[in-house]
């Protein structure tokens, strides 16, 4: 990216000054290291999403941010329905609410270190994973509507986890506003062998070791500790989300002319929110959410098994779960005026500070956990959401590495068979039903995320707290 | 004509590009659904030995071209198949096709990814100087 482009506003803030439709800045968080980097069509995304009508303060782009559909993955834009603000379906994205979730196991390296490879083929073995894998139950239609519902409230109510795990979840695990009756019938099909399902592409089942903790006293109200074993599990709404995204992208292609809207990409599609088009994309993503925290749920119950049969000293509380494909409605201060916003974040982690209402109790002082996803082979990280991040982005951070070369380029440089070799040479097991899968997936094919991390560090949108290594990898 | 029938990814940063060409628009869109499949797996690998009717419609070409791989990525889906022969017709927006394919076999097919959903990211739909027609765009993977 050409840094001329930009105004400067600090170290970390990159302004692009409005010119043309542009109704706001645009405005990117990064080094100037990884802005340099950046694909050149994020600059050209974040200014189409800042022509979108009833955008308020600023179209965002987090430190991770890479050409997406539309919206750049990493992308935050924020609407005021009373001032003709839409809902758009490409800044939600084909995963809804694709999201991490973090368990504690109370255990150490030492504890695993003798069972690890039972733990990995006992977890390979009960996680379905992959194209053409189904979950042990099949919905039928009441089912499915109560679960677009409810959420990860109906999965715990069916027995796949506590009460406790609830708080822990944004939403306190239910989605409201969900309206199943918008959800086709068709995107309800696709969805009915996959509850439970972890899907493929960047999604992964981990163990993970704690490296290094950075905030000891945020750790310790996390209640993680240097050398912990955790879990992370990241992944979506599968089926269910993909056609969701898919019909009403194409919906709201076709409208937009008739709403008044200029498209300045296919993309972008969009509808007032105060439209019955927008209301409806409404009630059916936020199902798509609540499919998505289900999902989550219930990949959670079954490793929580393997970990009753393989070590049963273990217990397994959930941490957070967060989710970072989403249009959520949200208070934010607006030139001291408080405004009802609703924040798309496309690739980008909510991460809400301190002493928000939102937030659980044992978590009002340290703020929000924000879950940041690696790549196989390569560290996660915790961090916290901040006050000035609240203020700098509407609690808004990072949400993974990035991808730094094509699906293509990484098959032409590595073999999956030598990647999984390499990975247990460094004492990471990877499990997964494609060696071809695995190759496009390779560790080097995604960006430094310690470089994404640092930059949202930096910048304030949320503080580092630890480091977490994989030691199993479990990917779709 | 066959002989300019062809398909081919294109690279994304995040996913992958699917690309048909053929002499007619029908060609192109046939084409494309093989790279479709490819993105998945060998097509090689897959037996056209059952054939399954589909069809779509949408108001200007491109969109009916995301639309007839979206309404592939849904068969393959729910049907659990892998597809690799089609015949595509379009007439006034309207298309309809018979595609072979097979069941998917994990243990045999090894399929690299699944397939979210067809986008309007660097999608074309047209006829180049050349009287190639070209049908493309990026999948979310």
């Amino acid at each position: 990216m050409d840094l001329a482009l930009f105004e400067r506003k600090s170290e970390f803030e990159w302004h692009i000054r409005p010119f043309g439709r542009m109704r706001v800045p645009g405005v990117i968080f990064a080094s100037e290291t990884l802005l340099r980097e950046m694909d050149a069509k994020v600059y050209e995304q974040v200014a189409n999403v800042a022509m979108l009508p009833g955008i308020v303060e600023a179209s965002w782009a987090m430190p991770d941010a890479h050409w997406g559909y539309g919206f750049p993955i990493g992308g935050v834009a924020a609407f005021d329905a009373d001032a003709g603000g839409v809902v758009s379906a490409g800044g939600v994205g084909f995963d809804i609410s694709c999201g991490v979730r973090t368990l504690h196991t109370g255990l150490r390296l030492a504890d695993i270190e003798a069972v690890k490879m039972r733990l990995a083929d006992a977890l390979y073995h009960e996680i379905p994973a992959g194209m053409g894998s189904t979950g042990g139950i099949r919905l039928d239609a009441t089912q499915m509507d109560a679960m677009l519902r409810g959420g990860a409230r109906w999965a715990v109510e069916r027995g796949y986890g506590t009460a406790a795990d609830l708080e822990r979840i944004e939403e306190g695990g239910c989605m409201h506003g969900a309206d199943p009756t918008k959800v086709s019938d068709q995107a309800k099909k696709r969805q009915r062998d996959e509850m439970g399902t972890l899907g493929s592409g960047n999604h992964y089942l981990e163990i993970q070791q704690v490296t290094d903790v950075y905030a000891p006293e945020i750790a310790a109200a996390f209640g993680v500790q240097a050398g912990d074993i955790v879990v992370s599990i990241h992944c979506g709404s599968r089926g269910l989300g993909h056609q969701i995204g898919t019909e009403f992208l194409k919906q709201m292609v076709i409208a937009a002319p008739g709403y008044g809207i200029a498209l300045p990409d296919r993309e972008l599609a969009c509808a007032p929110i105060a439209s019955p088009l927008g209301q409806d994309y409404l009630g059916a993503m936020r199902a798509g959410i609540n499919c998505a925290l289900a999902n989550r749920q219930m990949l959670t119950h079954l490793t929580r098994q393997v970990f009753a049969q393989v070590l049963p000293q273990a217990q397994l509380p959930l941490l957070y779960d967060v989710s970072h494909n989403t249009c959520k409605v949200e208070e934010h201060t607006v030139d001291g005026r408080i405004r009802k916003l609703y924040v798309h974040r496309k690739g980008a982690t909510r991460a809400f500070g301190p002493e928000h209402p939102d937030l659980p109790v044992a978590l009002k002082k340290s703020g929000q956990p924000v879950l940041i996803g690696g790549s196989m082979g390569t560290a996660s990280y915790i961090l916290a959401g901040t006050e000035q991040g609240m203020r700098l982005a509407f609690g808004s951070a990072c949400h993974g590495a990035g991808r730094a070369m094509s699906r293509h380029q990484a098959l032409r440089n590595w073999s999956g068979r030598k990647v999984v070799d390499d990975l247990a040479g460094h004492g990471i097991l990877i499990r997964s039903p494609s060696m071809r899968g695995v190759a496009e997936e390779a560790p080097g094919a995604y960006k430094d995320v310690g470089a994404v991390v640092d930059a949202a560090d930096q910048a304030g949108l949320a503080r580092k707290v630890a480091r977490v290594k994989p030691l199993i990898c479990i990917k779709g | 004509m066959n002989a300019i029938a062809r398909w081919e990814h294109f690279p994304h940063q995040a996913d992958v590009g699917v690309r048909g060409l053929g002499a007619t628009l029908t060609q192109a869109f046939e084409q494309a659904a093989l790279a479709l499949t490819a993105v998945i797996t060998d097509i090689a690998d897959v037996a056209a030995e059952k054939m399954i009717c589909l069809s779509c419609e949408a108001p200007d070409d491109e969109l009916l071209f995301v639309d007839w791989l979206n309404v592939l990525i849904y068969e393959m889906v729910t049907r659990n198949m892998l597809f690799s022969r089609f015949e595509v017709h379009v007439e006034g927006g309207h298309l309809t096709a018979k595609v072979w394919g097979e069941a998917l076999d994990v243990a045999r097919h090894h399929p690299a990814v699944e397939i979210k959903g067809a986008t309007y990211t660097s999608l074309k739909v047209a006829k180049q100087p050349d009287g190639v027609w070209l049908a493309q765009c990026v999948v979310d993977v």
